[in-house]
This record gives C-alpha cells, structure tokens and sequence, in this order.
C-alpha cells in the first residue's frame, strides 16, 4: 500500500486530525481503495510514534463518518462508498471547506478565473487517481 | 481494581514558609500515559517524590496501585518504576553490569526487556556507563526501569537534555510499554511537542497548584483564541468568564479564553462584532496562554466540563493590559 501517513506535532491541528484528513484525501485520490484495509491501530501508532488513543479516535471519526468499516476481530477497512451525510450535512460541509479556501486566497490577489482554474485541476488530478487505480 | 492508579488527596508540601504543593487532587487513570506539565519549580518533583513515598507530605495523603505512599510495602514497590531526574548511574560499572546488579533487586526481570531497550539505543554492553552520552545514559536507565515489566512507570523530565534521536527512542519505548493495556505511565515533561504524541492525559501544576487535569484533547478543545472585529470603536469588554488574554488593536479585539462553551460564544456574539472568527492554537501556545503572566489560580480544566459552575468567574480584562 502507498499510502504514507506522518504527522506534525507544534501545529494548530491536533494530530488524531492530521490522520483523518490523510485517509480522507488518500480515499478520495484513489490511493485506498474500498474494501482495502488499514493498518492496526497499534501498528499506526507505533509506525507514527503516537498515543494508541490517538489512532483510534482517527479511525473512530472516519468510521463515523462512513469512510472506513471495522469488521470485528479483523480489521478497520475502506467502506464502499456510500453518502452518510443528510443533504444539508453535506451542504453544509463543503460551505464550510469553501469558506475556509476563500479566506486563505482573499489576499493572495488571484484573479477569480485562476482560482477556479486551479480548483478545476486539483479536481481532475482527483479523479484521475480514481481513473488510474480501475 | 480500581480505575486509578495513582490518588492524591489534599496531598501539601510545604519546605520552610515555601508551599510547594498546594491541596493537590490528582487522580491518574489506569492505563493512561499521563503528561505532568508545569514550569520549573512548579512542584511537579515535589509530587512525584512524595508519590514514591521518598517524600513526606506535610498535609493531605495519597494512594499508589492503592497502597498508601507513605507506607508503600516492597510488593507494591516491585509494580513501580521510577526514573529518576538526570539519569543517575554507576559509573565505573559496564552496560551489561548495571543490567545485572539492577535485577539481583527485583524476583521479576524481564532480560529480553533490557537487550531490547539497550539496542534500540545502541549502547555497547562493555562501555562504562561512566563513559555513555547523556542520551544513552537515559536509555541505560530507561532499560533498568523498563525490565522489571512495572505495572505503572514513573519517568521524571526523561527527555530533559536528549537529543532528537534519543528523545524519539524514548517515546517509542513509552509506546511499547502500552501493549499492555494495564500498563500505566506518568511522565512529566516540558516539550510539549512530545506531549502531544504520547500522552492521552494530562495535568498541569503551577506554583504548586493543580490548574487541568483532563484528556490531551479536552485541554485543547478548551482553550480556545477568537479573533473580532468591528466597525469604528472595539466596545468594551464585559467581564468574560475564563478569559486568559486580551489584544486590542485597530477594529479589533483578540482573545484566548478557557472553558469556552455556549455561555462565553453568546457573550462574545452580543458584543455584535463584524466578523467573529476562531484562530486556531497550537497545544503550545495554548499552554503558554493557559499559564499566562496573568497566572491565576481560578481556572480550573475539569475531567468533568459538565459542571460549569465548578468554574469561578475571572472578570473583567486588565485594563492596564489593553493599550
């Protein structure tokens, strides 16, 4: 499996947030594909040098959230993909991604074309993960 | 069993007129690695010896894998492994011998334990212990401590003067130790870096007094910094329950409160500012805001957030403090 975790500590963003957001971009680009599965917690935690804890709160959100499954006595794996959010939920998400793009360029004087250019390419480099991996 | 493996209760040192640990109350969750956090001199020494019994407290008491510390039998002693700060050995002994005088102390010793520890290390078992860097000292001391297999370890500032590669080494073993899920850790330490990769709990003491003591997360979750800004005049600030720190500059005001909840957003939000935006900490500055120059003793992170009213209300903003 490719999928290479690592975390920072000092950072603003707790670490059991760091995995998530790892797992999440590795799912959507088609590095981890469904059915796949994750290393133990333990395994995670002593390859990242991380509180056990921390990993399991990690694959607990994303479990949560119905990107992975734990199968009882063997594992925690890639979940088919399936819409777990109600609609306003995942409305809501992606406001609240978008809003936060938007502040970080407010100031960086891109003009609006280039940005949704930019957004445009990130979005089919994504799909073409997907695409290589079938 | 109980769920705690170590129970403090009022525990009070004083040395002279110097109250070095005031009325503590620490409760330390089996199974858990516990970070003691606090400045130099806060008492975190002071606790860990009387803990061990190696202290005598001057008021209150404590319990230890529910053993009273003050009279704590060799049974219990055998389930408890205590690094000391510094990293203190024999010098003129070898590697290998500082290993085998440790185990004629103990009916348990775990030799795979000690060989394991001692090369993720890379300590040569002739050199002389005398002879070792610091960071191999800590791990010559560190195998010691770890072979007996105790039940709860105790490692005072264990990173304190190690190097990256040596202070890694170190957590890694510290993780080691937890696959055992009984296994309990108490360390105390100031990189918080480090902290916030091993420990799942932790407490903080200043000048003696316990200030947190609650999961690593909720510590985070808790001390929040808010960002507002207005049109025209930054009102004045109404008294704010937990706020640690205040900035004002131009439009707007900035400020680190802890035991942020639904109470302190709708005060924040009545002030109706423009923009009211979060900005996020890390565990460091949250913990340099927490024991701001401010230093109060009134907040107080519970492992019990539920009770709001436990808190006491620190009023109203310095003014001196806002230019």
């Amino acid at each position: 499996m490719p999928l290479k975790f690592s975390v920072v500590t000092g950072s603003p963003d707790p670490v059991y947030r760091q995995i998530v957001e790892q797992v999440r971009v590795a799912i959507a680009g088609g590095v981890l594909q469904p059915g796949e599965q994750l290393p133990s917690v333990r395994a995670l935690a002593e390859l990242l040098v991380v509180n056990p804890n921390t990993v399991a709160r990690a694959y607990n959100d994303l479990t949560g959230e119905g990107a992975l499954e734990a199968r009882p006595g063997k594992g925690v794996f890639v979940a088919q993909r399936r819409q777990v959010f109600a609609p306003e939920e995942r409305l809501r998400r992606l406001e609240a991604a978008v809003q936060t793009l938007v502040k970080e360029v407010a100031l960086l004087g891109f003009s609006d074309e280039e940005i949704q250019e930019l957004l445009q390419r990130e979005l089919q480099k994504l799909k073409g993960g997907e695409e290589q991996k079938r | 069993m109980s769920d705690y493996v170590i129970e403090t209760h009022g525990l009070t040192r004083y040395y002279g007129g110097k109250c070095v640990v005031d009325t503590l109350d620490l409760k330390v969750p089996r199974g858990s690695i516990f970070g003691f956090l606090g400045r130099n001199g806060a008492g975190k020494s002071t606790t860990i010896r009387m803990l061990l019994g190696l202290v005598e407290p001057t008021r209150g008491s404590a319990t230890i894998l529910g053993h009273d510390c003050q009279n704590l039998p060799p049974v219990a002693r055998e389930r408890i492994g205590y690094l000391a700060e510094g990293h203190h050995v024999y010098g003129w002994m070898t590697v290998g011998e500082c290993g085998r005088f440790q185990s004629s102390f103990y009916k348990h010793w775990n030799q795979s334990i000690f060989d394991g520890v001692v090369d993720h290390f890379n300590l040569d078992r002739k050199a002389k212990a005398g002879d070792l860097s610091r960071g191999q000292r800590a791990g010559l001391c560190l195998a010691m401590t770890m072979a007996p297999e105790p039940e709860l370890l105790i490692l005072d500032d264990p990173a304190l003067g190690l190097d990256p590669v040596a202070r890694r080494s170190l957590l890694q073993s510290m993780i080691y130790v937890t696959r055992r899920s009984d296994r309990t850790i108490l360390f105390s330490s100031h990189l918080l870096a480090e902290v916030e990769r091993v420990a799942d709990y932790v407490a903080v003491l200043d000048y003696g007094v316990l200030r947190a003591s609650c999961p690593l997360e909720m510590f985070r979750e808790r001390v929040r910094q808010f960002s507002l800004r207005f049109d025209g005049v930054t009102p004045q600030l109404p008294g704010i329950p937990g706020l640690l720190q205040a900035f004002r500059a131009a439009g707007e005001i900035s400020l680190t409160i802890a035991n942020y909840d639904a109470r302190s957003e709708e005060l924040l939000r009545s002030l109706q500012p423009v923009a009211f935006e979060e900005v996020p900490l890390s565990l460091e500055d949250a913990f340099i805001s927490y024991l701001g120059e401010r230093g109060e003793k009134s907040f107080f992170l519970d492992q019990a957030p539920e009770k709001p009213e436990a808190l006491e209300t620190v009023a109203v903003v310095d003014e001196e403090k806002l230019p």
